[in-house]
């Protein structure tokens, strides 16, 4: 469905500004007004001043990118490399398992990464690499503020990724295709 | 591994590339042409084209298409194979000109131009019947519709034919990137499949050989790699077994597929069902660098494309020169570029043990070589060392009086690549006078030299005398040991002046192949440490020496010195190309 949007040219009174400034006054005006009369927003909605009461986001919220676990704890992420090659900021960093890598933990997905990072520093929160996940193994999570006090402290291995990101049930492909494959035992090479 | 038995059909090298300076083909013999149409527009192509072997046979309709322009998705068929038929993936619809049986004359339309027939099923007037345009020969005034509403439907067809039992495994197939099963679907093919019965599950990860994994649930049957080896590598390993939906590749029982052909396979398989077991899971292909090079591991001088990323090579592929090496490279050369990220790899310049620089370096150098007296120096260079290398070595050589020679290096050849010469510039050493036809036959002289103490300064490039015919000894009896080398040895070991050098893929040059192929590498990764490229330094030597005249570039190098090698008069540079000039030797 297209949507056209108006793109009709300024006016003179528009392209004085003004009346972008006079919004902007109104809106920090109406929050003085509020914060005067001891009211807050983010007090409202959390209950507190942040940092001290951190922010409640609500329930799907894309804050910082974690890899997902499956109900049955193995590792979804299968190293397509995908996201890294997405990532607009560069912020992800594969290292694939190689020919004599560690097996995957779900036996017929044959591999999984040896190393994953992601450079929370450089990270956007802008969710590509959840879009492009073939495997749905990397979720944006509800975190959003991510503090360190070194650079190397800011880059999150997959162990701390997985830890942090916890368990995504999901169809389990793999699990299903070794099923399949299994109920046609009748398969007639033996060579 | 086991020499492939002979093959009835050696590689064919194209006539026309071989003899000349140039790499302009020879002007082709008349061929009679046929004007047909492809997607409405007439062009006129030749009545015969080589096939896989060079033989000259009816042009099909895959090739004119090829000539217009026009790309036909295929998967069995291959330029250098022989043609099968059996993917069905090619399939066109097409029309001939209409004939009256009774005048056998061309019926014409009003306009006078003439009727033409499209292909229908005989029983079924109304459908279009399309053809193999790999296997169908083209007739005069023929029409390729190459992208009517029936032609797609065709490839459709096939697509979701082919794609019924496959596993989709793409996020875990190193195949992935380059699959043309990918490629045709998105561009051919349809988004959902109609298809909700189970699929067919057969092996997967199936060892078939020394190098090469298999998976069969990818495979689509094109026999591919059924053909290759038996035709091409002469070895008849591999084939299908079992019926339909249940067609596997397998090699013949008890048989490994380990010919020293086999990962060719790989780039042959269009799919992710043989991948290489040395490249598997390593890295994904979208993200390898392609720097075409030259494989160093014998006289043939595969044209490669060695694919890097971040400054780590992850494979090389054969880079198709019909000059050369065809579309194919043999196995132990493929694999044979692990070294250059060994870990002991030299990377600091030593001056008599103490770590130095570069400018240093060569500053002493130049003094010890210019007060050297006349014949007092000897240069052991390799013939792994690029050609411009091994001319400013001469260069140097020349202008001190000095001996010089390289390391001969042989092996087994085969019938198909592999050379007895394993060196890959050994014709660079021989035609910039570095070494005598024979190599090495200077080095008893260069030892002798140094024992009776004529010879009090060596200088080594990439080679470890001490297993060429100077005992460590002899070496030890050296005033100046000068060595440049990639990986340490015992003649690293003994140096007085060590200057770490660069693997090819770290630097650029031109190696000459054992028939006078020129071909010039790119440089696909950074040196390590402080390794520089063996003729930056071996220039700022030879210009402090007076022996040469600077040049800011490889290119101003190579042209420099094909001014002054007569086999190599009236190349430059620029010509070289991708593909190679060949030279006489
Ligand atoms: S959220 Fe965006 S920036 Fe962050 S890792 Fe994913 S793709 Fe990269
Ligand atoms: S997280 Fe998803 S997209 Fe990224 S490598 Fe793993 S499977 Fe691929
Ligand atoms: S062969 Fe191609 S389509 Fe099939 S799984 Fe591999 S990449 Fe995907
Ligand atoms: S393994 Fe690959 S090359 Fe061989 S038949 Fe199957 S798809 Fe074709
Ligand atoms: S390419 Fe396979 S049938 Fe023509």
């Amino acid at each position: 469905m297209t949507k056209v949007v108006d793109r009709s040219p300024l006016t003179f009174y528009e392209r004085t500004y003004l009346p972008a400034i006079l919004e902007g006054i109104k809106v920090t005006a109406r929050h003085f007004a509020r914060t005067v009369q001891g009211q807050n927003t983010a007090k409202d909605l959390s209950g507190g001043y942040y940092p001290e009461t951190p922010w409640k986001v609500s329930e799907g919220y894309r804050g910082a990118p974690y890899l997902v676990r499956d109900q049955e704890g193995a590792t979804k992420c299968v190293s397509c490399q995908l996201c890294e090659f997405v990532c607009p900021p560069k912020a992800i960093k594969i290292t694939p398992p190689g020919p004599d890598g560690q097996a995957a933990d779900r036996a017929n997905a044959e591999k999984m990464p040896r190393e994953f990072e992601i450079n929370m520093l450089r990270c956007i929160f802008c969710g590509l690499c959840q879009e492009v996940c073939p495997e749905e193994a990397i979720f944006l999570r509800n975190d959003y503020s991510l503090t360190g006090l070194s650079r190397e402290e800011m880059v999150y291995n997959k162990e701390k990724l997985l830890g942090l990101g916890g368990v995504h049930a999901g169809v389990q492909k793999w699990k299903h295709k070794a099923e399949e494959a299994r109920a046609q035992e009748t398969f007639p090479v033996k060579v | 591994m086991p020499e492939p038995v002979a093959s009835s059909h050696p590689i064919t090298i194209d006539p026309t590339m071989s003899n000349a300076v140039t790499n302009a083909p020879a002007a082709p013999p008349p061929v009679e042409k046929v004007r047909v149409k492809v997607d409405g527009r007439e062009i006129e192509v030749p009545k015969t084209m080589p096939d896989w072997q060079g033989k000259m046979q009816p042009t099909t309709m895959l090739q004119a298409c090829k000539i217009a322009g026009v790309e036909v998705p295929h998967y069995c068929y291959h330029h250098k194979l022989p043609v099968a038929g059996n993917c069905r993936m090619c399939l066109v619809e097409f029309s001939t000109p209409m004939m009256d049986p009774a005048t056998r004359k061309p019926v014409l339309n009003e306009d006078g131009s003439p009727k033409m027939a499209r292909s229908v099923l005989p029983y079924e007037p109304q459908t279009p019947r399309g053809a193999i345009a790999c296997a169908t020969p083209i007739s005069p005034g023929m029409e390729i519709h190459a992208a009517s509403p029936a032609t797609k439907q065709m490839r459709e067809a096939v697509l979701e034919s082919l794609l019924i039992n496959h596993p989709l495994d793409c996020p875990i197939c190193d195949q992935a990137g380059e699959c043309k099963l990918q490629e045709y679907s998105v561009q051919h093919g349809q988004a959902a499949s109609r298809f909700v019965e189970p699929k067919v599950h057969k092996p997967k990860a199936v060892d078939l050989g020394p190098r090469i994994m298999l998976d069969d649930e990818r495979c689509i049957l094109c026999t591919r790699c059924v053909r290759f080896t038996r035709d091409v590598a002469g070895d008849d390993a591999l084939g299908i077994v079992n019926r339909g939906s249940y067609n596997t590749i397998a090699s013949a029982p008890g048989r490994s597929f380990d010919n020293n052909y086999t990962l060719n396979t790989v780039d042959l398989c269009p799919v992710g069902a043989l991948t290489s077991k040395d490249f598997r899971f390593k890295m994904r292909v979208w993200f390898l660098k392609e720097t075409p090079s030259v494989c160093t591991s014998c006289a043939t001088g595969c044209s490669v494309t060695v694919g890097s990323r971040e400054g780590i090579v992850h494979r090389y592929e054969p880079r198709e020169n019909d000059a050369v090496n065809g579309p194919w490279m043999c196995d132990s050369g493929r694999l044979n570029y692990r070294w250059i990220h060994r870990p002991d790899r030299l990377g600091k310049v030593l001056l008599r043990g103490a770590e130095s620089d570069w400018t240093s370096a060569i500053a002493e150098l130049a003094a010890l070589l210019g007060s050297a007296p006349k014949g007092s120096v000897a240069f052991v260079a390799s013939s792994r060392q690029t050609t411009e290398e091994l001319w400013l070595v001469s260069r140097i050589a020349r202008k001190l009086g000095a001996l010089t020679d390289t390391v001969a290096r042989e092996g087994e050849p085969d019938r198909l690549l592999v050379s007895a010469d394993k060196n890959p510039n050994s014709q660079g050493a021989r035609l910039t006078g570095v070494s005598f036809t024979e190599a090495g036959v200077t080095i008893p002289e260069i030892a002798r030299g140094i024992d009776e103490g004529r010879i009090r300064t060596l200088v080594v490039l990439g080679e470890d005398v001490t297993k060429a015919g100077i005992s460590s000894e002899t070496l030890a009896r050296v005033g100046n040991l000068v060595v440049s080398d990639i990986l340490p040895n015992a003649t690293t070991a003994a140096a007085h002046v060590l200057l770490p050098g660069c693997a090819h893929v770290e630097k650029r040059g031109t190696f000459i192949n054992g028939k006078g192929r020129i071909q010039r590498f790119g440089k696909a990764i950074e040196p390590r440490g402080d390794a520089r490229a063996e003729w930056e330094w071996l220039q700022e030597l030879a210009v402090a020496l007076g022996a040469v005249e600077p040049s800011r570039s490889i290119e101003g190098l190579f042209n420099r010195m094909a001014s002054d090698v007569p086999a190599l008069a009236g190349v430059e540079w620029a010509r070289l190309g991708d593909l190679g000039v060949t030279v006489p030797v």
